[in-house]
């Protein structure tokens, strides 16, 4: 039974960083039709941003600060300059060029910082609390993972339905030409829809890189979660996204928990259920398009 | 609603100068717009003037809604100018017309389906900043119908009520001057004749100056003051609505009834 709270536990941790890197990818495919390969990479290079700063003498939570608002920074960037000329336009031009833009980030980072693994560091501890005497599955990290991706949801959500900014920010992702037409200025939207979808990304990275080792490509299994993750929920829809984050977390830690050699058929086993969801419903699970087409 | 003339609104443009001694609040001056080498609009001259319907006529492909996307900038003119109140327009960004007056209600109604009826509303009126709830109401209790259905999904809404929604939005951001597309596409007769009922009342209190894009030509002109018949990009009659009524030859030639 502890086994068993203890797996699913470490699945719902995981799910919540797969939750988050998933969102990231939906945030920016609604409102510019575009699937950003180099999500990865952005989160990977503000994550070497806070570890440089660590490494520097400054607090985990100075460093945190700092990479969410250079992923911030990083997003509006990427999507002013490299992403603008393509947007609206063939889907295989965007797809190429954040292809490469994923590739290239990566590639600075190991020259701006090394490609050697680096530890890095957790704010808080990894051993289980301790109630009457035994110790429970459930640690300080665990719950610093969850709370903050939770927190982070729920600022999007009431940026989302309680503000003007995030009004215009929807109304645009749901129609660019209404929306400017009712004067809304829809490429800001877009842009602080970029910067809002990497701080949400580099989020992801720097809790899948708490308490482990980060190198340039440290996130290529995340990237691989999040979009399993993001596409079982539908690629469209918010929900979806941190709801097949946590599917995937789940199975994946059951897999790896309970079946022999199941720490090498986790990636197999994420393959796996993409397909059985694809096959059952190809929308997704979230999948909003009869809404969309009315 | 209170009942007021024309004659009011007319001085009221006056406000940003120009040449506000005419009443032709919306001017379009030999405008010609191409897709590629396809021209669909060859110099088209027409105004709009305050406190009336103008009503744009012609068959499909006739160039209809090139126009009303070319005078608020979702097409940029090969030639031509678009001048709104004695100002140049015609470069002029299309987030900026709501702040300028011109409101355009697209092709298809442009509602946002998947935002509620409220949240359509509000972003109509996001522009002018805080808005008071009062004005909500207004168009509220101007269509009783889409009041009832405030929170739900736009998208579960019928065409009537859509082209309720789209123009109660549109009011909200307090034009002077209204591009309408097709509001009676896909809708009952009894429905048109509500809606172009309501657009006259508007016009009449409250002098709107109304650009009508209209194939169902017989309806529009009942209810405007000015038809303008387009055919294949070109203006081949501006007259009242009274007189393109009247003319048989010209109704069957180009209107179809």
């Amino acid at each position: 039974m502890d086994y068993f709270v203890n797996v699913t536990l470490t699945g719902l941790t995981q799910g919540m960083i797969y939750s988050a890197f998933a969102l990231a990818l939906v945030l920016i495919w609604r409102s510019t039709r575009i699937v950003n390969f180099a999500q990865g990479s952005m989160a990977a290079a503000t994550t070497f941003i806070a570890l440089a700063l660590i490494q520097a003498g400054q607090s985990y939570w100075v460093a945190l600060i700092v990479a969410l608002l250079s992923g911030f920074l990083l997003g509006a960037v990427v999507e002013r300059v490299i992403i603008r000329p393509v947007e609206g336009g063939p889907e295989l031009n965007a797809v190429i060029v954040t292809l490469g833009l994923f590739v290239a980030i990566q590639a600075l980072i190991a020259i701006v910082f090394g490609s050697s693994f680096q530890s890095f560091p957790t704010p808080f501890g990894v051993r289980g609390f301790e109630v009457g005497g035994s110790t429970i599955p459930l640690t300080p990290t665990s719950l610093y993972v969850i709370g903050s991706v939770l927190i982070t949801m729920a600022l999007l959500v009431a940026l989302f339905r309680f503000t003007r900014i995030g009004l215009a920010m929807r109304a645009s992702a749901f129609s660019q030409e209404v929306a400017r037409l009712l004067g809304v200025k829809v490429g800001g939207m877009l842009t602080l829809g970029w910067g809002l979808a990497a701080v949400v990304g580099s989020l992801s990275g720097l809790l899948i890189a708490g308490g482990g080792f980060v190198y340039p490509a440290y996130m290529d299994s995340l990237i691989v979660f999040g979009f399993v993750a993001a596409i079982i929920g539908g690629l469209d829809s918010p929900v979806g996204a941190i709801v097949g984050g946590l599917i995937l977390g789940l199975a994946l830690s059951y897999v790896n928990g309970y079946v022999e050699r199941g720490s090498a058929l986790v990636s197999v086993a994420a393959l796996v259920i993409l397909i059985v969801v694809l096959l059952v419903r190809p929308g997704g699970l979230f999948s909003s398009t009869t809404a969309r087409r009315a | 609603m209170a009942e007021a003339h024309g004659s009011t609104a007319v001085s009221a443009t006056g406000t940003t100068g120009g040449t506000a001694t005419t009443s032709r609040l919306l001017e379009v001056e030999n405008l010609s717009s191409a897709y590629g080498p396809v021209r669909a609009l060859d110099g088209v001259s027409l105004s709009a003037e305050a406190g009336k319907i103008t009503a744009v006529l012609g068959a499909n492909g006739a160039g209809k809604t090139t126009l009303l996307r070319t005078i608020s900038g979702l097409v940029r003119p090969v030639s031509g100018r678009v001048v709104l109140d004695g100002e140049d327009i015609t470069k002029a960004s299309v987030e900026s017309m709501v702040g300028r007056g011109m409101a355009h209600v697209p092709e298809g109604r442009g509602v946002i389906a998947e935002l509620t009826v409220d949240e359509n509303l509000r972003v109509g009126a996001l522009f002018r900043g805080k808005v008071g709830k009062d004005e909500f109401d207004r168009v509220y209790d101007l269509f009783p119908r889409i009041a009832e259905r405030k929170n739900n999904a736009a998208h579960t809404l019928s065409g009537g009520e859509r082209q309720m929604l789209v123009i109660g939005r549109a009011l909200l951001a307090k034009p002077r001057v209204l591009l309408l597309d097709e509001p009676s596409l896909g809708l009952a007769p009894r429905i048109v004749a509500q809606i172009f009922g309501l657009l006259r009342q508007l016009v009449d209190a409250e002098g709107l100056s109304v650009l009508l894009v209209e194939q169902n030509a017989r309806s529009a002109l009942s209810v405007a003051d000015v038809g303008v018949v387009l055919n294949l990009g070109r203006v081949v009659v501006t007259d009242s609505a009274r007189t393109l009524m009247g003319d048989e030859d010209l109704r069957h030639a180009y209107l179809g009834f």
